[in-house]
């Protein structure tokens, strides 16, 4: 790694990691499990003059259960995810998404909240957050807000996270005791970014009808997306293979996937249409 | 299977000895060529050009001369005074050092930028400004012969097209003949990617010239270090740097693979630039250079044809080549093998007649052609030979594994002369292929690919069965750059009887430290543990050509056993002299001479040498120390017989390997397990290209997947668990018998997982999948037989 010449600093407290951004102003960045940023240094695709470590500060990661949410702190490594009990048992999505995220070594250092702030559309977080309608907690000199997920992707890596805030935590609607989880990517070898990916939420009552849908597409389209036709085929409806190859077909028509060594465009649709499929049936067979 | 005859603590041929370089390497305490950190060291980065075919109009350094700590700035101007600025090839065509006026490919070196850092070099590269006349360059090797073709090697006298050499083999009538007669011909267009050996070490030195002393001490990634002192020789001889003042040392190394035979140019800047400022050069490129620009393997592109009888008889075979081999001709291969060793590509069967030919040609890429854990172009051979051999199966509506059987070399026939002039030494090609067939079950996998199919699940079976030619080679036909391609061994035994031996070769990862001293143990019953082996530095190892191509056991592994065997006929004198008896009285056994009959009176080779030392018979000289240039008679071909079962996802087209059977047959084994290792390695570098590989270029010469994000090497988790095996037919004309078989998976891998991808889908239409074969291509594939609407 021979980036160009950068400071560094590791405060042990979010407002001080917060004066630290505002004195250095827009050429420091923030460095959590670097690793998207530090690739991007090495290569000098990225020069921050500084580099604001909040390693150090605690008390950013936990997941818990609490006020109906499930909570995850924005420095919970990916590893934690893979770990946790609460998420294998009842939020089986994120456990299919960690074990797909680049290989052990990134997930024993990179964090959830870094994979969703870079603001990469091939990152696999960003879609199972759109699926599961996750809320970001974002801190800043004034205070915290909260921003719904569909908010806060703007573009290639532009998020709502603006220049002198924190992502601190993510927040998600705990899923009901009839809701099942599933995340898939096709990827050319382990460590690879999607080809393409489906993250699927799916709520059903007593009788079987779907009461919530979340679907959220990873790597096919210039943002991360939510397939926002196919849920509503599939809200009211009694999953009926009809429905769930409906979703599938919405979902591969409405997403705009960019043709490169991991495909074609007409091959990316295909496959959003087959893993939209799985996973649909897959969170269906978790719910039950 | 393997019997020993030395006992465990002797540890000779065929134990299983745990690896005795390996202590340092689990513990972090290798010595790498980065590892070497010299007082007054300063640091290189390159400057690469971003075009593949460009004039340059113009290097501006003054930018990167005002960062404090940047030394110099060097470019081809700069060497040309010093006629440095080219440099041979080692197959005698030239290669820029530095350009003076035009690149040839995107990463080609532009110019050096010298620093007291390794990040202010990088920081002054950065900041050199090269001003460029872009051209169009030329990728496709099939236009490179039309007469719009820019004609891409001006600097060659009488150069009017960008043809480099063409080359034959076997007779070309006879060949045509049978083909014209033939009631089944069958015809391929096949690709063999360019690829990368993406060694985990990438290459560097550091050149440390001594004003005072006129020497040169050249630590460096190399896989010859002897050969590369010679070539030091020649072309800076004219500078004062003679041989004898040239010291290469190659330290430890991680992984070469053939990417480390050739001599790059920052080795050659390096030097340049040590002898001129008298400070020791640090140049270690980084993973993208590396990728970018040191030498590819492979890219060949063939046709390959088969005639035959309806019945399933091979008669002939035909292969026609482009070789693409980038602006200049940089391969490794022996002097008079241009192609290398493409004409084993007559396979495992038996028929007599055959024709290959090969044109190379320039293109504006990256040169190359190294031996990429093959030996000299085996592994295109055999994909060729072993593709259309399933194609022209499949023709004639016979099992692939049958129609093998049916047409194997006998065991009996061997040796056996092949149509293109080998002289193959042994095999038992019916044995191995049964053993792989027992292993997996052959006929039941065929009765459940029937029913999955009838399912519409794609399942595959594919085979392989290779022959491969190695241990180049013998003096009359082998030399690179004229010096003949013998190896050697240096046997130094010390008075306690423990030993040192050094050799000509250059480990890379295959162990020599623990398989030679198990030879020598083998030979003279000394532990192994107790035998240190040292290769690598110009001034105490026996000259050798290096470790590539499957030689190291056949060549300095014979040299071995021969400077042993010279060792137990003096400690024979020896040891009849200290028992007072004839030497017709004594026997041996693993570790001592004993009197024929009385078992009980014998001498230890610990006794014997001591006595060499302490009480040699007078008339004979002291010591016990022994060599021997070994110059093997033929070549050694191992064989194997590879068996691939694939399951594809019929909606996603992913590809899932789910068993692999390698049978090997590499003659006697030195050390099972480290076989083993090798075979393993071998057999991920062979899936490598058969799925994931390949260095991809548009058509403005730019490359698309230069970094190991795109660059799939395939890891532990793409590999399947490899199920490995062994038949034994020794090497009659090799002293231990023993064949070679670092290269053996690598080159038969990659046909039976292309054969296995095929057969999956063969019943659609498809009768051939260019490798890599990639869930996405083989998805195009599918599409275009209309499987895919």
């Amino acid at each position: 790694m021979i980036p160009e010449h950068f400071g560094y600093s590791a405060p042990s407290s979010i407002s001080e990691a917060l004066s630290l951004l505002k004195e250095h102003g827009e050429d420091a960045k923030i460095l959590a499990g670097g690793h998207s940023l530090l690739p991007m240094m090495k290569l000098r695709f990225a020069s921050p003059s500084h580099l604001v470590d909040i390693n150090n500060i605690p008390g950013l990661s936990y997941i818990k259960e609490e006020d109906g949410r499930l909570k995850i702190g924005a420095m919970t490594r990916e590893v934690d995810l893979e770990e946790s009990d609460v998420i294998s048992t009842r939020y089986p999505i994120f456990t299919d998404a960690s074990k797909l995220i680049a290989d052990p070594q990134v997930r024993n250092f990179g964090t959830v909240g870094g994979n969703i702030a870079h603001g990469d559309a091939a990152n696999d977080h960003p879609a199972v957050m759109i699926a599961l309608r996750a809320e970001v907690e974002i801190a800043g000199e004034n205070g915290s807000r909260t921003v719904p997920i569909d908010d806060f992707f703007y573009g290639f890596y532009m998020t709502a996270v603006q220049q002198g805030e924190i992502l601190t935590e993510i927040s998600i609607p705990s899923l009901g005791e009839r809701a099942g989880s599933a995340y898939h990517k096709a990827e050319r070898k382990v460590g690879d970014y999607a080809t393409a990916g489906v993250a699927v939420v799916i709520e059903v009552d007593a009788e079987g009808s779907c009461t919530k849908a979340g679907i959220g597409l990873t790597n096919v389209n210039p943002t991360p997306m939510r397939a926002a036709r196919s849920e509503e085929v599939l809200v009211g409806s009694k999953l009926t293979s009809e429905d769930i190859e409906k979703a599938a077909e919405y979902a591969a028509a409405d997403c705009s996937p960019s043709p490169d060594l991991r495909g074609d465009e007409e091959y990316k649709r295909h496959l959003v249409n087959v893993i939209t499929k799985r996973m649909i049936n897959k969170a269906i067979q978790r719910a039950s | 299977m393997i019997k020993c005859k030395t006992s465990r603590e002797i540890g000779g041929m065929g134990h299983s000895i745990k690896r005795k370089e390996d202590d340092r390497f689990i513990q972090g305490k290798g010595n790498y060529v980065d590892d070497v950190k010299l007082p007054g060291m300063l640091y290189m980065d390159i400057v690469r050009s971003p075009y593949a075919y460009a004039k340059i109009k113009n290097i501006d350094a003054s930018k990167a001369l005002e960062i404090e700590g940047v030394v110099a700035v060097v470019t081809g101007k700069d060497l040309e005074q010093y006629n440095l600025h080219w440099m041979p090839t080692l197959m005698s065509d030239t290669q820029m050092v530095l350009p003076t006026d035009t690149v040839m490919y995107q990463a080609q070196e532009v110019a050096a930028v010298i620093a007291t850092s390794r990040y202010l070099a990088r920081d002054g590269k950065e900041a050199v400004r090269v001003e460029y006349e872009p051209m169009s360059p030329l990728m496709d090797p099939y236009k490179a012969l039309d007469d719009d073709a820019p004609l891409l090697r001006p600097d060659k006298e009488g150069k009017t097209d960008n043809h480099i050499w063409h080359w034959e083999a076997g007779d070309k009538e006879k060949t045509d003949s049978v083909f014209e007669a033939a009631d089944v011909v069958v015809k391929e267009q096949m690709h063999i990617p360019r690829i990368h050996v993406a060694s985990i070490e990438t290459c560097g030195c550091v050149a440390s010239y001594d004003k005072v002393e006129n020497h040169l001490t050249m630590y460096m990634t190399t896989q010859a270090p002897h050969a590369i002192r010679t070539v030091i020789a020649l072309v800076a001889g004219h500078v004062g740097l003679t041989e004898e003042k040239i010291r290469v040392i190659s330290p430890d190394i991680g992984g070469g693979f053939g990417g480390k035979v050739p001599v790059y140019p920052g080795y050659v800047i390096a030097i340049a630039v040590s002898f001129l400022t008298g400070a020791p050069i640090k140049w270690i490129e980084d993973r993208s250079e590396n990728l970018q620009a040191d030498s590819f393997a492979r890219d060949y592109h063939i046709t390959a044809e088969m005639a035959g009888t309806k019945e399933g008889k091979i008669l002939a075979t035909r292969f026609k080549v482009l070789a693409d081999h980038g602006y200049t001709d940089a391969s490794a291969n022996p002097s008079k093998f241009p192609t290398g060793l493409f004409s084993i590509g007559t396979g495992s069967y038996d028929y007599n007649a055959s024709f290959m030919e090969a044109d190379a040609v320039y293109t504006n890429k990256p040169p190359g052609g190294v031996a990429y854990r093959c030996s000299f172009r085996v592994t295109e051979a055999v994909h060729a030979i072993e593709r259309i051999t399933d194609t022209f199966a499949r023709e004639v509506g016979i099992d692939p594994a049958d129609l093998r059987m049916q047409n194997f070399i006998k065991k009996e026939d061997f040796p056996w002369q092949s149509p293109t002039g080998w002289e193959y030494d042994s095999g038992d090609y019916h044995a191995g292929l049964e053993l792989a067939m027992k292993t997996v079950d052959y006929h039941a996998l065929r009765k459940e690919q029937a029913e999955k199919r009838a399912q519409g699940k794609f399942m595959g079976i594919g085979i392989s069965t290779f022959t491969e030619i190695v241990g180049a080679g013998p003096s009359k036909d082998f030399d690179i750059l004229g010096i003949k391609m013998f190896d050697s061994a240096e046997i130094r035994v010390h008075p306690t009887g423990k030993a040192i031996a050094r050799f000509g070769t250059k480990s890379q990862g295959q162990g020599h430290e623990t398989t030679y001293a198990q030879i020598v143990a083998e030979e003279l019953g000394i532990p192994a543990e107790h035998i240190q082996i040292e290769e690598g530095d110009t001034d105490t190892a026996p000259y050798g050509l290096g470790t590539y191509a499957s030689r190291s056991t056949p060549t300095a592994g014979a040299a071995a056993a021969m400077a042993a065997r010279k060792l137990r006929k003096k400690a024979k004198k020896i040891a009849a002299y200290l028992m007072e008896v004839s030497e017709d009285d004594l026997e041996w056994e693993p570790g001592k001479f004993f009197v024929k009959g009385a078992p009980e009176k014998s001498k230890t080779i610990q006794e014997i040498v001591f006595a060499a030392y302490t009480n040699h018979p007078q008339g004979m000289e002291a010591g016990f120390e022994a060599t021997h240039y070994y110059d093997p008679p033929n070549l050694t071909f191992p064989s194997g017989a590879y068996i691939c079962i694939v399951d594809i996802d019929e909606e996603t087209c992913d590809i899932k390997i789910r068993r692999f059977v390698a049978i090997d047959d590499c003659g006697n084994i030195i050390n099972p397990m480290i076989v083993q290792g090798q075979v393993h390695g071998g057999l991920t570098q062979g899936l490598a290209p058969a799925m994931y590989e390949e260095l991809i270029y548009d058509e403005s010469g730019n490359i698309l997947n230069g970094t190991l994000m795109d660059y799939l090497v395939p890891t532990a988790v793409e590999s399947p668990s490899w199920e490995t095996g062994h038949t034994v037919t020794p090497s009659p004309h090799h002293p231990i018998g023993a064949k070679g078989v670092g290269e053996s998976p690598t080159v038969g891998a990659p046909p039976a997982i292309a054969n296995a991808i095929v057969d999956a889908v063969a019943h659609l239409g498809i009768s051939h999948l260019e490798i890599p074969i990639t869930p996405f291509k083989l998805f195009k594939e599918l599409k275009k037989v209309g499987y895919f609407k």
